[in-house]
């Protein structure tokens, strides 16, 4: 690795916090405010994609650390895994960012200005996490993501969103707490210590205090992550708005957590230390077991966007397992499954969110027939299923084909098992939905009345992007790519002998 | 003149104070005018002479060139530098917001209120900077007998908060006087640099052990720390809201001030009889970190939250100097900063949304969000630093403890420290909810009059400028805190220099 100065990972979580202060000033001229969200969005993939040829040439960009504390400093640096989330949060904040104006305005909804400055702010703290340096500017970040969430989660400010936004508050600062304890533990043991591919913690302390600090960071970021049993705050946060839902519980905030714990997996204790400890295979029980239960809690959800967030759940633990493996091929197909992930989840929730906003149908029981009125949307909607279930030529394949071969490599068949059981519940609980849409007869939809534009060409290009990977891995910012060379940095073996798909 | 600053700080307030209310007879606004450039005067003495101490050293002041230890010394060092820096600042923004406070009061009641509040200034600047004991303790009257009559004059109910504070006040104040009578008789002298290398070798010694404890107790009294705390909530509750905030806000800090100095300079806290106090008092500290939030989310008066939340506070600070390492002692420090500036804060918006709206009871109070939006702009700061999540102060003063505590090995108090945060996210973000989300009921908290644009209920500008001040303030000490550690705190403790 090559380390080379250059400020744009700085500029990449400045230039959201300027538009956020924008949008709040410009908030009585709709027009001029959507604007702020656009260009800055537009500005922030520029800078972000910008940087991706010196990543992908095995450069890692760094700013000067500016001292925060003591001997620990706000270290900003892009490295090929924080490039991977980076890439794909600003992406989706574009395509988000068309849908939520569609969306807000569909729904004539109130206090928009607040609603897309917090988005700005959320973004800030994504990018700021992907690109932390170190774990004390991670953890800045992740608390700003909790609390900048916190309005958008309440956006409907009715009893329901104040009390998934108590919920909410409750999961996430415990768990920030914890979180912290353990960041202050590893100051002592190992000052200003700095992400290192393979870790820097081995023979720091004795195994029993290592096991504790993992402990507490897998706690802290576990519960953003929706691992059980720590996911109670995530159905509830379903309240939010469905762009909310989109883009952040299905993208950045809980994204944030599986990133966390495949940095701290990855670059913070080691696979090879870890394996030693063998507190990452408790890590890969519980995650297995969240995989299998959280399917089959979806099945029985009639809500559709509760469906789809227990979906969410067990998807997430895919990651949380990928890094929990401990194997090259495991590690990698985590960090894509972060991206197929999202590609396809976003699709399935921007269609929930087009469905309601045409039709004001929340629940899948009533959606006979609705892909009459809607074929489009629900086309997407069944691909995007498909793509979860784990069909080959969409993305969701790639991940679970490197999860797969990475438990082998670990020599745990059971985990194959519990992926292929997973994808048969998938099919399950997504592909009905489809089914009714299309096939069951109703009188109540018949006339032709797709989404709004707006929100259907986000739809489409999220859907098609899914495709788009399932064939070609790094048709977009080259993620693939990107993944291997993290994953051969943290194991250290050369990209040749990765393996994989 | 210039070398005369140090005694300057205490003594133009001190002045200031006495012909307040014989100019409030000629000219109201000449009052106004009088005890705001006092108090600036001795806030720009004192950043002077704080900046002197960084640069070329301790400065030492002998009143009347008598030399100590016979005449009376003040001693400005980077820490009592940094304190009357932070007393007078403070003290000068609430002067400036408790202008529309008084707008309608006779000459008589305004020049006694200037008066006094410039002796409570005077007072609490003279405690910081003196070297000498007992000049600290004529200082201490000073400045409490100034706060019982000030709290009093809030109305029926601050009468009796006040004589129960003055009763409880004197009585702290009189075992502190005991306190440094005990270790006088046994050192035979009353200067700070000197008593400290006399008493070393009589630490045995039950008259220094008996002084010691009376010491403690007096300053745990003044600064309320758990459980002499009880005269606090109701003090803060009832005392004019313009005050509320600079007594909250530094008047225990200034305890807590006198508590590090004595222990770490005079009488070295290494020996045995005052770190078997201060071990003490940081469990009691940590026991009254946990109670004070929990008493704190019990309260349905917006003010009495925030006072049961200052005794949860000076616990911190109290914690962290039982800690006596170095980053237990800086983060006690930075937070008697954070603290100050983060409290005086949250008293202001407080005393601000009882004058637009008449009201203090937080269930009564709804939708003041989009009424006054800089206010709750500040006070959003405010609390989230009071929970302490980046990047703002609080988070900053907590990391520094949690550190200190763990490199004691003291678990307890990083789960008492952890264990607070959430408290204060429960009843501060109660707090929000009702202010940000709640939707206003007929009838409710309907604002009282002063003239306020149509739909806004924002404060004028004399108010909001020290609002605005102190809630940027709580992000810029945030974000420049180790510049503020650096440079200035890690100086301030014993031994300094990280």
């Amino acid at each position: 690795m090559e380390f080379v100065l250059d400020y744009r990972p700085l500029w990449a979580v400045l230039i959201s916090l300027i538009a956020a202060a924008l949008i709040m000033v410009s908030g009585r001229y709709p027009n001029l405010r959507e604007t702020w969200t656009i260009a800055a969005a537009v500005g922030k993939i520029i800078i972000v994609y910008s940087m991706l040829p010196a990543v992908l040439s095995g450069q890692v960009l760094e700013m000067e650390p500016i001292d925060i504390v003591q001997g620990i400093s706000l270290h900003l640096r892009a490295d090929s895994m924080g490039m991977i989330f980076a890439a794909l949060a600003s992406l989706l904040w574009l395509v988000t960012s068309f849908y939520s104006i569609g969306y807000m305005r569909g729904d004539k909804a109130k206090h928009q200005t607040g609603y897309f400055a917090s988005f700005a702010v959320c973004l800030s703290a994504t990018m700021g996490i992907a690109f932390a340096a170190n774990l004390i500017t991670f953890f800045v970040f992740y608390e700003i993501l909790t609390i900048a969430t916190y309005p958008l989660v309440i956006h409907k400010r009715n009893q329901e969103a104040i009390n998934g936004g108590r919920k909410y508050l409750a999961y996430t600062l415990i768990a920030g707490q914890l979180f912290l304890i353990g960041i202050i533990w590893t100051q002592i043991i190992a000052p200003g210590g700095e992400f290192v591919p393979g870790g820097f913690m081995a023979g720091k302390a004795t195994a029993g205090t290592l096991s504790i600090i993992f402990t507490l960071m897998i706690l802290g970021t576990a519960v953003k992550a929706g691992v059980m049993p720590l996911h109670g705050w995530l159905p509830t946060a379903m309240v939010a708005p469905t762009p909310v839902s989109a883009l952040l519980h299905a993208v950045a905030v809980v994204k944030a957590g599986a990133f966390g714990i495949l940095r701290i997996i990855g670059y913070v204790f080691g696979p090879e230390l870890l394996n030693q400890l063998g507190v990452a295979d408790v890590l890969a029980w519980i995650a297995a077991f969240t995989i299998i239960v959280s399917s089959l809690i979806a099945m029985k959800q009639d809500h559709l966007k509760r469906r789809l967030a227990f979906s969410t759940i067990g998807q997430l633990s895919y990651v949380v397992l990928g890094g929990a493996l401990l194997t090259p091929l495991g590690l990698l197909g985590g960090m894509y499954h972060i991206v197929a992930h999202a590609f396809m989840k976003i699709t399935l929730f921007f269609c929930a969110g087009a469905i309601h906003i045409r039709t004001h149908k929340d629940y899948i029981s009533q959606m006979r027939g609705i892909g009459k009125q809607m074929p489009i949307t629900m086309a997407a909607f069944t691909l995007a299923s498909f793509g979860i279930a784990g069909f080959p030529f969409i993305v969701g394949f790639i991940s679970k084909w490197n999860l797969a071969i990475g438990a082998l490599q670990a020599g745990k068949a059971l985990y194959v098992a519990v992926l292929i059981g997973s994808a048969m519940l998938s099919t399950a609980y997504l592909i009905p939905v489809g089914y009714m849409a299309f096939f069951k007869e109703s009188t109540e939809f018949n006339s032709f009345g797709e989404a709004r534009l707006d929100m259907l060409i986000p739809i489409v290009i999220t859907a098609v992007v899914s495709v788009l990977l399932g064939i070609f891995p790094n048709a977009i910012a080259n993620f693939y790519d990107l993944a291997a060379m993290s994953a051969s940095q943290i194991v250290d073996i050369s990209l040749e002998l990765l393996g994989g798909l | 003149m210039r070398e005369h600053i140090p005694a300057l700080i205490a003594i133009i307030p001190l002045m200031a104070a006495l012909i307040a209310p014989v100019v409030a007879y000629f000219s109201m606004w000449l009052v106004r005018g009088i005890s705001i450039l006092a108090i600036l005067t001795a806030h720009i003495f004192s950043l002077n002479a704080l900046y002197h101490s960084l640069t070329v050293g301790t400065w030492h002041y002998y009143f009347g060139d008598w030399a100590p230890p016979w005449g009376i010394e003040y001693v400005i060092d980077p820490l009592s530098g940094s304190m009357a820096s932070l007393v007078s600042f403070i003290s000068l923004l609430v002067a400036f917001y408790a202008g529309p406070y008084l707008k309608d009061d006779t000459w008589l009641k305004k020049g006694i209120f200037y008066g006094l509040y410039l002796l409570i200034t005077s007072g609490l600047l003279g405690m910081v900077i003196t070297g000498d004991l007992f000049n600290l303790y004529v200082f201490l009257e000073i400045s409490s007998l100034a706060t019982y009559a000030i709290i009093a004059s809030g109305g029926r109910k601050a009468t009796v908060a006040a004589f129960r504070y003055l009763l409880i006040g004197t009585i702290a104040a009189s075992f502190y006087l005991l306190g440094i009578g005990y270790l006088y008789a046994v050192t035979g002298t009353l200067n700070m640099a000197d008593m400290a290398g006399r008493i070393q070798e009589l630490m045995s010694s039950p008259a220094v052990l008996i002084g010691i404890a009376m010491i403690v107790v007096g300053m745990g009294l003044k600064a309320a720390v758990f459980p002499m705390h009880g005269w606090l909530p109701d003090a803060y509750t009832y005392a004019p809201p313009q005050v509320t905030a600079f007594i909250a806000g530094v008047m225990t800090k200034v305890s807590a001030y006198v508590l590090f100095r004595v222990t770490f300079f005079v009488l070295g806290a290494a020996n045995g009889p005052v770190y078997a106090a201060l071990t003490v008092m940081g469990w009691i500290a940590a026991v009254g970190i946990v109670m004070g939030s929990v008493m704190a989310i019990a309260q349905k008066d917006f003010r009495r939250m925030l006072a049961y939340s200052s005794v949860a506070q000076i616990g911190y600070i109290v914690l962290g100097i039982s800690l006596g390492n170095m980053l237990g002692l800086i983060g006690a420090l930075l937070h008697i900063l954070n603290h100050a500036v983060m409290k005086s804060c949250l008293f202001l918006v407080a005393g601000g949304i009882k004058w637009r709206t008449g009201e203090h009871s937080i269930a009564k109070l709804a939708e003041l969000s989009g009424k006054m939006p800089l206010t709750m702009g500040a006070f959003l700061v405010a609390a989230l630093s009071m929970v302490g999540l980046p990047p703002t102060a609080g988070f900053f003063s907590k990391w520094y403890l949690v550190l200190g505590a763990l490199d004691a090995n003291m678990w307890p108090f990083v789960i008492v420290i952890i264990l607070s945060s959430l408290l204060n996210a429960i009843y501060f973000f109660r707090v929000i909810e009702n202010f940000f989300l709640k939707k206003r009921e007929a009838g409710e908290a309907v604002k009282r009059e002063t003239g306020a644009p149509k739909e806004s209920l924002e404060l004028p500008v004399t108010m909001l400028i020290p609002i605005v001040i102190l809630g940027i303030g709580i992000l810029a000490i945030g974000i420049l805190n180790s510049q503020i550690v650096t440079n200035i705190l890690q100086y301030s403790v014993p031994g300094g220099g990280l």
